[in-house]
């Protein structure tokens, strides 16, 4: 499966607190919280993103806080996909059990910048950046991760039967 | 073939003989638990995999604590849905209210986790656990509600980071202290999908309510665990709180590590995390001048009824700084009544403290002691995060109680020397 869009550019260390920060998790809905998504760090994310951009990011995204309403938010703002160097443990379980996938690359997330258009194959895990013509290779992603992906998540890979409930 | 005990509580509830770092293995839950934040979507999860019943109404804990007594309607909705739900399925375990307090805290004071366990929460925090010897990891909502229908959870098996503390600690250095310690010499992924576990001579004298502060901050260091092998002062501990029988399980002495590192105690001083990453970290005196608008002394890392205690000691007798507000939580109602009773809580009202009923309280900015722009507290919260207690351009130190007091008297960071 092939993703395209816009990158968005974010550093290192990039904590739940600061994509979804807590004064809105009174909120469960996904489609709202997407609306306060980086709202004190990028408040201009959630108006600007489209559906299919991308997320490139430094180490350890998605530290801190378990709230899943953070990877949730990401997702329903239209992410597609999010290239970082590493990922916070909880953080890489919410994405991929609500089916938004992540992709490791010390390269891509070393070189791409801010608003270049990417194309991601999450099959093999190649990143191609159309704008500077250079192409990197990410982990592939784990096969686990791959079936909760194709499953559409955690919940319909649990009621397909795939794993007894 | 030798084993940690990470790896030992892993291989018994997966049911097999032994696991190894990278293992993926689905394991039994012993308990599972949610707040009132991340609650709700698991519900929703629950609902969506379509099972009728959860696995077992006694091995799942509710606990309404980030946002109570509910803080506006969105919040009471929240709670309100976890209520109903809890009463849908005879959830046991359901705290709100006078019954409630911080679910790090109640879970052991309640005797509700036990050494050679495996519990999962839908916090972050849930690690803490582990100072009873314990196996307890955080995950998100999603995950939460699976295990809550299958009673089940995939895991990886993590490498163990051990981590050897000896030596003898300096007046005022607490768990606090080592485990900041720890993290700013990790970093804050420095033990990232690691077991971190927590050994040495300085472990083994410290009392329960400092360990359970080590454990929980594991995940500071972006530990998927923090453990600490049980002995007496674990299950004087737990006889306490609870009939059922422990599992004591250790190490064994060939265990393989991923790294380990040892921790000479003799010159740390109580430490402090500056802004904006817990392992910012630098010993007391050498902060320098830092006024202060606010200290928060409480949270499921320092709410421990010793925690109060500590604060009580430097507290007593002396006047909170003008023009700073001072605010203190107790974990649970138990640690409340018990602060009562040693006059605790009027030491703290009359050096013009605010106490606040047990809740997580302003550790995550969403209530009870939000900070405004420009704001700058010292918290003994696990924290110290961008806007994490409030407005974006606010400012959040972290330290242990007997710091965060002496702070609350100096009007500035300060040591309990300075007094």
């Amino acid at each position: 499966m092939k993703v395209q869009g816009k990158v968005w550019k974010f550093g290192d260390n990039i904590d739940t607190d600061l994509i979804i920060p807590a004064r809105y998790l009174n909120i469960s809905d996904g489609s709202e919280l997407a609306n306060y998504c980086f709202a004190d760090i990028r408040p201009d994310f959630a108006k600007g993103v489209s559906s299919g951009d991308i997320l490139v990011a430094g180490r350890n995204f998605g530290c801190g806080s378990s709230r899943e309403h953070a990877p949730l938010a990401i997702k329903e703002a239209g992410i597609s996909v999010i290239i970082a160097k590493s990922f916070a443990r909880i953080f890489y379980r919410n994405a991929f059990n609500i089916g938004l996938p992540l992709l490791e690359s010390e390269e891509a997330a070393k070189d791409i910048s801010e608003g270049e258009q990417v194309i991601v194959d999450l099959a093999s895990g190649e990143c191609k950046s159309i704008d500077i013509g250079k192409t990197f290779s990410a982990h592939p992603i784990p096969d686990f991760m791959r079936k909760l992906i194709k499953a559409g998540g955690l919940v319909n890979y649990i009621r397909k039967g795939e794993r007894k409930a | 073939m030798p084993m940690t005990i990470t790896e030992k509580i892993l291989a018994l509830h997966a049911g097999v003989e032994k696991v190894s770092p990278g293992d993926l293995i689905e394991v039994k839950v012993d308990m599972a638990l949610a707040n009132d934040v991340t609650a709700p979507l698991a519900i929703e999860t629950f609902r969506k995999i379509g099972t009728k019943r959860v696995f077992d109404n006694e091995k799942i804990v509710l606990v309404a604590d980030h946002f109570v007594p509910n803080k506006d309607i969105q919040s009471a909705g929240q709670v309100k849905l976890m209520r109903v739900f809890a009463g849908q399925h005879e959830i046991k375990n359901y705290f709100e209210g006078g019954e409630s307090g911080i679910e790090h805290v109640i879970l052991p004071e309640k005797g509700l986790v036990l050494p050679g366990q495996l519990i999962i929460g839908a916090d972050s925090h849930t690690c803490t656990y582990g100072a009873l010897g314990t196996f307890s990891s955080g995950v998100g909502s999603t995950d939460l509600g699976a295990v809550m229908a299958t009673g089940e959870i995939w895991l990886k098996v993590p490498p163990t980071i051990r981590m050897e503390y000896e030596g003898s600690l300096l007046p005022n250095v607490r768990g606090k202290d080592l485990i900041l310690y720890t993290i700013g010499l990790l970093g804050v992924e420095g033990a990232l999908y690691c077991a971190l576990e927590f050994a040495g001579e300085v472990i083994k004298k410290l009392p329960m309510s400092q360990r359970f502060t080590m454990a929980n901050m594991a995940v500071e260091a972006g530990g998927k665990n923090g453990i600490i092998e049980p002995d007496e002062i674990t299950l004087a501990y737990v006889a306490e709180r609870s009939s059922s029988k422990s599992l004591v399980l250790k190490g064994d002495i060939d265990a393989k590590y991923k790294k380990v590192v040892k921790i000479i105690v003799d010159k740390i001083e109580p430490q402090v995390a500056v802004p904006h990453s817990p392992a910012n970290v630098h010993p007391v005196s050498e902060v320098g001048n830092v006024p202060l608008d606010q200290v928060f002394i409480g949270s499921c890392t320092n709410g421990w009824l010793e925690d109060l205690r500590d604060a009580a000691g430097i507290l007593k007798g002396r006047r909170v700084a003008r023009g700073l507000r001072l605010i203190i939580i107790p974990g649970s109602p138990w640690i409340y009544k018990k602060a009562i009773q040693e006059g605790i809580i009027e030491a703290f009202l009359d050096t013009g403290a605010v106490i606040g009923p047990p809740c997580c309280g302003p550790c995550l900015g969403g209530h009870m002691g939000i900070l405004a722009e420009g704001e700058r507290a010292i918290s003994t919260t696990n924290r110290n995060f961008m806007g994490r207690m409030g407005h974006p351009k606010s400012e959040v130190y972290l330290s242990n109680p007997l710091v965060a007091a002496a702070s609350a008297v100096l009007g500035r960071i300060g040591s309990p020397d300075e007094l």
